[in-house]
């Protein structure tokens, strides 16, 4: 018996045109979100040429900010953004450490979903608010700190002396309040990337740990800490591209010293953003160039740190690529 | 011959030996800093007090195991409760914060010419019972409804696009949106002062503000939808395909209804994430202290602006309406973000 002469039919998807106008529309808007990056770093670059050909190089090495004559370049400020960040990490970083394991290993059960909602939260205060908060309640009470530091561990290190000690003003507006100030706006990040990787350790080790005799402190040291390394690291540099960039609050605690920072407990010192916020509006040409040249050199900082971070962070966490 | 048998471990958290030390260390660590803090230091303060209180805790705490108990014990108690500090270190920031712009905003934020008046005809000086954010209030308003209205559609598209269509691209947009939210918010400002006022001579205005705020609001939004459609569950897509739909279909249909609520919260997280926006905003609203609706045309001044100028008058009265700013934009952050969360939870129930 042969079958009816009917041809096969054929069931090789084409697509419909509604699909293919929808496939389009999501691509393109997805390469519209691609090219604002790209766009950011043309227009920085373009409008920060005429900065750039006055200085050339010299633009990262100078510390002085005088457009007027052509000398001018953002190694104080640089070493300022860097300076603050850095104290804002030695406060970030064992504080987020610390409250990360404690919310992925120590706290109630019941408490942790409410906890991880608080850290976002306090993420998502505005850099604003911590401004107020860090120049009204936090410099008061770090002004003793700093003179006590001062007093005590400055004859041995000579970087933490300050003049003019007498007077409680000399110890406002340093880098080390902006840098703590800062320090408790990025704990929240670096908690939040930590406290992800932690609770990814895996079950079955923690249990093996736990049943050759390990106390909790084995548990974190042997299985949740070496297993959350990268997460550690990632969550500091993360931390750090927050630091990096972070405007109001350090410009309103601050008081604007064009200079490299030297003694950090001394009032006064620069960062590149408030930098671009006390000027932009006060400068034209040349000047208005270079602080487009500074924000350029802001913007390729921390996408290399925050790059940096990407790939620590994304080597402890599976595939999450779609085909 | 049988050894002798060691005392029982108790192994539960909680027990009369573990409170007691517990209580035994507390009590220790209060009497020491009260006795040290009135007599000896010159600690006056409350935080310096609690700093050394918390100190001393630790150190008689792990004195209090190891002798009662063992070296191991004393290590592993000592951990815990450093860590335990920590948390709850993060967590007293987060209400100090909370709670001082409370005490300090609230007086400002009672009297009704706050939310009905400008600070147009004000000055810094003047009491609290003139001048207010209408300005600043509407600002915000337009600027973040602007921003929202680029961002979202766009934000969602690309989210779509990430995993619902995906391909070569899909890796590189996913690297460039990770690395956009990372971009800081003056770099975002400086970006669109250099396009719109330098390039193409626009003045700066609420519009130019709403931009860069776009920029800072659509990583959030991508980011947050991904991971919501992410959630969505294979099978359904399936049934939809195996039941004859288009992909445009099942998109329309099936994955962005049930991913409804989990989109509305990344919608939440992205507003909530910009409403305070600083940065961004000083380089390209322009400030006026005079009510301007107009986004398109002359400067605008929204919530975080108007804090930033209030605050740097060295005047009780200017300060005291920034910190009532303030303790506006952070209710309204706090709001949005639990409603956020109420959201996201019914979505997993």
């Amino acid at each position: 018996m042969t079958a009816a002469a009917t041809s096969r039919r054929e069931i090789a998807p084409s697509s419909t045109p509604a699909d293919k106008a929808f496939r389009g529309t999501v691509r393109g808007a997805a390469v519209l979100a691609l090219s604002v990056m790209g766009l950011i770093g043309v227009f920085l670059f373009l409008r920060a040429l005429p900065a750039l050909q006055v200085t050339g190089w010299r633009f990262l090495t100078t510390a002085e900010w005088l457009p007027g004559v052509g000398h001018f370049g953002v190694a104080a400020v640089l070493e300022g953004t860097i300076l603050i960040a850095g104290i804002a990490l030695l406060v970030a970083v064992p504080v987020g450490f610390g409250a990360s394991i404690w919310i992925a290993e120590y706290a109630p059960r019941h408490l942790r979903p409410a906890l991880v909602s608080l850290v976002d939260l306090m993420a998502a205060v505005p850099s604003i608010v911590y401004g107020l908060w860090g120049f009204f309640f936090v410099q008061p009470h770090l002004i003793p700190v700093s003179r006590w530091l001062s007093e005590n561990l400055g004859p041995a290190l000579p970087f933490l002396r300050v003049d003019n000690a007498e007077t409680d003003s000399s110890f406002a507006s340093s880098a080390f309040i902006a840098g703590c100030v800062v320090g408790v706006m990025v704990v929240p990040t670096v908690t939040s990337i930590m406290r992800e990787v932690f609770s990814q350790a895996p079950t079955g080790e923690r249990e093996a740990a736990l049943a050759l005799g390990g106390t909790q402190w084995a548990v974190v040291r042997r299985v949740v800490v070496p297993f959350g390394r990268s997460g550690i690291i990632g969550g500091s540099m993360l931390g750090l591209g927050r630091a990096l960039g972070e405007t109001v609050a350090v410009y309103l605690i601050i008081s604007p010293v064009f200079a490299v920072t030297t003694h950090p407990l001394q009032s006064g010192t620069h960062t590149i953003s408030a930098l671009i916020a006390t000027l932009s509006t006060e400068s034209s040409g040349v000047a208005l160039s270079g602080l487009l040249a500074a924000g350029l050199v802001l913007f390729l900082f921390t996408l290399l740190v925050n790059a940096g971070a990407a790939v620590v962070v994304n080597r402890s966490r599976s595939g999450q690529v779609t085909g | 011959m049988t050894a002798p048998t060691a005392r029982r471990r108790r192994t539960d958290r909680w027990n009369a030996d573990t409170v007691s030390q517990l209580v035994a260390a507390g009590v220790g660590a209060v009497s020491l800093t009260w006795v040290l803090s009135a007599r000896v230091l010159p600690i006056g303060r409350v935080a310096e007090a609690a700093l050394f209180g918390m100190v001393t805790f630790v150190v008689l705490y792990g004195v209090c195991v190891a002798s009662s108990d063992s070296w191991f014990a004393a290590r592993d108690r000592v951990a815990a409760a450093l860590f335990t500090i920590a948390g709850l270190l993060l967590f007293a920031a987060l209400v100090a914060v909370v709670s001082f712009t409370a005490v300090r905003g609230y007086q400002a934020v009672l009297h009704i010419n706050f939310w009905t008046e400008t600070t147009a005809t004000t000055g810094p000086a003047d009491p609290l019972t003139k001048g207010g954010v209408l300005a600043a209030l509407v600002g915000t308003l337009e600027q973040v409804g602007i921003a929202a209205l680029v961002s979202v559609p766009l934000g969602l598209a690309t989210a779509v696009y990430l995993n619902e269509v995906g391909g070569r691209l899909a890796r590189t947009v996913r690297t460039v949106i990770d690395a956009m939210s990372a971009v800081p918010g003056i770099v975002a400002g400086l970006f669109v002062f250099a396009v719109a006022v330098l390039t193409l001579g626009y003045s700066r205005s609420g519009l130019a503000a709403a931009i860069a705020l776009a920029i800072e609001m659509l990583p959030v939004v991508t980011r947050t939808g991904e991971v919501v459609l992410r959630l969505v569950p294979e099978p359904l897509r399936e049934a939809a395909y195996a039941l004859g739909s288009t992909q445009w279909q099942t998109v329309r249909k099936v994955v962005l209804p049930t991913a409804r609520t989990g989109l509305v919260t990344a919608v939440l997280l992205g507003v909530a994430r910009v409403i305070g926006e600083t940065a961004p905003v000083l380089l390209t609203s322009g400030f006026t202290a005079e009510l301007n609706a107009d986004p398109a045309h002359g400067p605008q001044v929204s919530l975080p602006l108007f804090i930033f100028t209030e605050v740097r008058f060295p005047l009780d009265h200017a300060i005291s309406r920034a910190f009532g700013a303030a303790l506006v934009l952070l209710t309204v952050v706090i709001v949005l973000f639990t409603a956020a969360r109420l959201l996201g939870r019914k979505k997993l129930s």
